[in-house]
């Protein structure tokens, strides 16, 4: 019964089946996908490519080993939606009825079509909101629906929203990271903007965090004596980790690709699959292509 | 034990010496090196566990930065250690088990060698920032040449010595390094050739496809061959078969079926469909350890307990728990619930060295314990020195294992709580992180231990063998020189 040809035809039917599974299918799902459409800003697309100096930065990363300490998946539990009324239609005391018995409040058609847009509901499900954006609409009224998404992740601010394949599509080799020993980097150019802390903190990761146990990358800048004046890029350095006088501390060419590429890292974009309603205050960080220059 | 050889049927037998004989140069080359990448592991293991002590600590070279320290500490556990003992392992019980002498020793020694060179190539490669960025596949692409060229010439002359085995019908553990055999260079190859080519695929598909390659090496390959030396070494030390064929059948598919499919974890940011089979197939691999664990007791019975256990039989021991608890492990933390705090911290590490050290490692320490005495004809040099090594490995591991996991679900829950601060999170696992550098540690000295006795068994074995023969060689001039 158990012959050689038995066994090596189970191994190899076996091994087809989760080549075809887990190889062949993501590949023929994913392997040709193109930018998607900004779900906000219908006329933006992304992924953009990242700037060039920010593609070596991602093989300064990969070389250095980044992604054993630092992931790049954000992760989310769910969506919360908040309802606001944009118009209360032409005949508001039907509106103001129908928003009443949907949610047992007590508006009155004034106070609801006064100072709009008026948020109605917040932080419900989906089904919930889109209930009452049901009865909005038959009475004649317009809502929209705000979405934020949520879980521990994004409330330590590491992303807007979760990760998702979109977000991978032009880097390569793509490290999503298996280990947190530090904070996720799916948005740390969200999250930390600043060139020159960025700089610094790879120089010496406890001048800016209090007891970081990241280790320090003293090879990626060049101690060097102090010509007429001080360098344009040399470090701002707190005393405790500055060179001794005379010398300065500028950031090699790699340094800055890879701040840059870190800079680069911001995945905010509503997406289809990932939607979110960007905050209203600032509508330009998300149409901003997530390639954008290092924020200055 | 049965040392005294395998009746054959009348006509051509092969003495067991002699097929001991035809492994000698392959086992050597397997096996010394082997030690060697076992002792590499662990120094460059201890290196990246005192950088959690201090995170400055040589961290000014860019060769020793954590990030390149590390990935080289896991290759020369896989590859090198576990990969390459694991393969000697397994052409010894082929010859054994199909009574043939091994085929062309020399080309399996040179594809060894071929590995080894891959391995440095690789290794290297690492240190100077050359890695690929892809986890279990850091080796660069001039060195995966050398690595599949050595196992493509090591494993086919392996499955050419199991093709002239004396039964037609496989036994168990033959089963399991056929499929392993063959596994292996599948997987590399798919893997290799669509991340490292000039066109590699593009986008989240290079994580997937790197996720499903760890997957089938670390539970399908490992499993397989660890498996194999397991059933094969409880047989030969119970001297009785295992206790239900058809159960380590039923064992067989559920590995190259359910454990195939594990790997991507459930934070992958993929469609939902792909973590979700994997952690289907995943936590089906519970099916596995279930059936080997009752087949494994019901063939001991109550002879394990009642016997004093010479250390190859505590090694095996060892590793047939190590094998129950991480891969229950990984079951466990495949659960979508569990996952969202396993995954992503030190606990995936735990399970993972659990699996590569503790069972893989310690079940192939057990079988080079016993196999080279048998093959070499010489005793260890110092006796006591397999038991030692038993207790310094078996502590080293649980103190890798035990303060990793716990440190990980720790982590998790604190991950959990957006009031704990990132450097709070990282500092409350650091501590976890310090015990097991002890277990680095005591495991880097049992490994010396190992490589130690090798060395002093070859001189042993070269003084035994070549001195004489070329004292042979020498004196036969004496007398043609005294007498003119």
């Amino acid at each position: 019964m158990r012959f050689g040809p038995l066994v090596f035809l189970s191994a190899f039917f076996a091994l087809s089946l989760s080549w075809c599974g887990l190889v062949l299918t993501p590949q023929i799902q994913l392997g040709r996908a193109v930018q998607e459409t900004n779900s906000v800003a219908k006329s933006d697309l992304y992924p953009q490519e990242r700037p060039g100096l920010a593609r070596q930065g991602l093989q300064v990363y990969r070389a250095n080993g980044c992604a054993y300490c630092h992931s790049q998946q954000v992760q989310q539990n769910g969506t919360l939606v908040d309802v606001v009324l944009t118009d209360a239609g032409k005949n508001s005391n039907t509106l103001a009825e129908a928003v009443n018995a949907s949610l047992h409040t007590n508006f009155n058609a004034v106070g609801l079509a006064g100072g709009l847009p008026k948020p109605l509901l917040r932080e419900t499900t989906m089904e919930e909101a889109s209930s009452l954006t049901a009865v909005i609409k038959k009475a004649g009224g317009n809502s929209e629906m705000h979405l934020d998404p949520t879980g521990p992740d994004i409330e330590r601010s590491w992303g807007k929203r979760r990760t998702v394949a979109q977000d991978f599509l032009y880097d390569s080799p793509v490290m999503p990271g298996s280990q947190r020993v530090g904070p996720d980097l799916a948005n740390v150019g969200l999250r930390l903007p600043d060139l020159n802390w960025q700089l610094i903190h790879l120089y010496a990761p406890r001048a800016q965090v209090q007891g970081s146990p990241m280790p320090r990358y003293p090879f990626l800048f060049e101690k060097r004596k102090i010509g007429s004046e001080l360098s344009a890029d040399a470090l701002h350095l707190p005393q405790e980790f500055a060179p001794a006088d005379g010398y300065e501390i500028v950031p090699k060419p790699e340094a800055k690709a890879l701040v840059a590429y870190l800079l680069s890292l911001r995945a905010d974009t509503p997406l289809y699959e990932a939607p979110l309603t960007p905050p209203p205050a600032r509508p330009a960080a998300t149409n901003a292509p997530a390639t954008n220059a290092p924020a200055k | 034990m049965n040392a005294t050889g395998i009746t054959s049927p009348a006509g051509n037998t092969i003495s067991t010496s002699e097929i001991d004989e035809s492994c000698r140069v392959p086992l050597f080359t397997l096996f010394v090196s082997a030690a060697v990448w076992a002792v590499i592991a662990s120094v460059f293991g201890l290196i990246a566990s005192i950088k959690f002590h201090d995170p400055n600590f040589l961290a000014s070279c860019s060769w020793l930065t954590y990030g390149r320290v590390h990935p080289l500490a896991t290759n020369a556990l896989l590859y090198g250690f576990a990969m390459q003992a694991g393969l000697g392992v397994a052409i010894w019980i082929i010859a054994r088990t199909s009574q043939a002498k091994v085929v062309q020793p020399w080309l399996i020694s040179f594809g060894g060698q071929l590995w080894n060179l891959g391995l440095t190539v690789g290794a290297v490669g690492i240190l100077a920032g050359d890695t690929t960025g892809f986890e279990n596949l850091e080796m660069p692409r001039y060195a995966v040449v050398f690595l599949f060229l050595g196992y493509l010439l090591i494993a086919f002359f392996s499955l050419f010595t199991l093709h002239n085995r004396k039964e037609p019908v496989l036994n168990p553990s033959q089963w399991f390094l056929l499929a392993a055999l063959f596994w292996f260079p599948w997987i590399y190859f798919t893997a290799n050739y669509l991340l490292l080519s000039h066109t590699p695929v593009r986008g989240i598909v290079q994580a997937i496809v790197a996720w499903w390659y760890s997957g089938n090496l670390n539970l399908v390959w490992f499993g397989l061959v660890g498996l194999a030396v397991v059933f094969h070494f409880i047989q030969e030390f119970m001297n009785r078969e295992l206790y239900n064929r058809q159960l380590v059948w039923f064992t067989f598919w559920t590995i190259i079926l359910f454990a195939s499919w594990s790997g991507i974890p459930h934070s992958a940011p993929a469609p939902a469909w792909i973590p979700a089979l994997s952690t289907v197939g995943t936590v089906l691999t519970a099916v596995t350890v279930l059936s080997v664990m009752m087949n494994i007791c019901a063939t001991c019975g109550h002879g394990c307990s009642q016997k004093e256990n010479p250390p190859p039989g505590k090694f095996i021991a060892f590793g047939t728990m190590a094998f129950a608890v991480s891969w229950l492990m990984n079951v466990v933390s495949a659960i979508p619930g569990v996952s969202a705090y396993t995954n992503l911290t030190w606990f995936t590490v735990a399970q993972w060295q659990l699996n590569i050290f503790g069972f893989i490692g310690m079940a192939v320490f057990g079988a080079i314990y016993y196999i080279v005495p048998q093959v070499t004809g010489i005793e260890w040099p110092c006796l006591k020195s397999p038991r030692r090594h038993f207790w310094l490995a078996a502590i080293g591991i649980i103190l890798i294992a035990l303060p990793l996991a716990i440190g990980g679900l720790v982590e998790g829950v604190n991950w959990h709580n957006p009031q704990v601060s990132n450097v709070d999170v990282a500092k409350t696992a650091l501590n976890f992180l310090r015990v097991s550098t002890i277990g680095e540690l005591l495991i880097l000295l049992g490994n010396l231990l190992l490589l130690g006795n090798l060395t002093v068994l070859s001189v042993r074995y070269y003084q035994k063998h070549f001195v004489p023969a070329y004292r042979e060689a020498t004196a036969e001039l004496k007398p043609v020189e005294a007498k003119p």
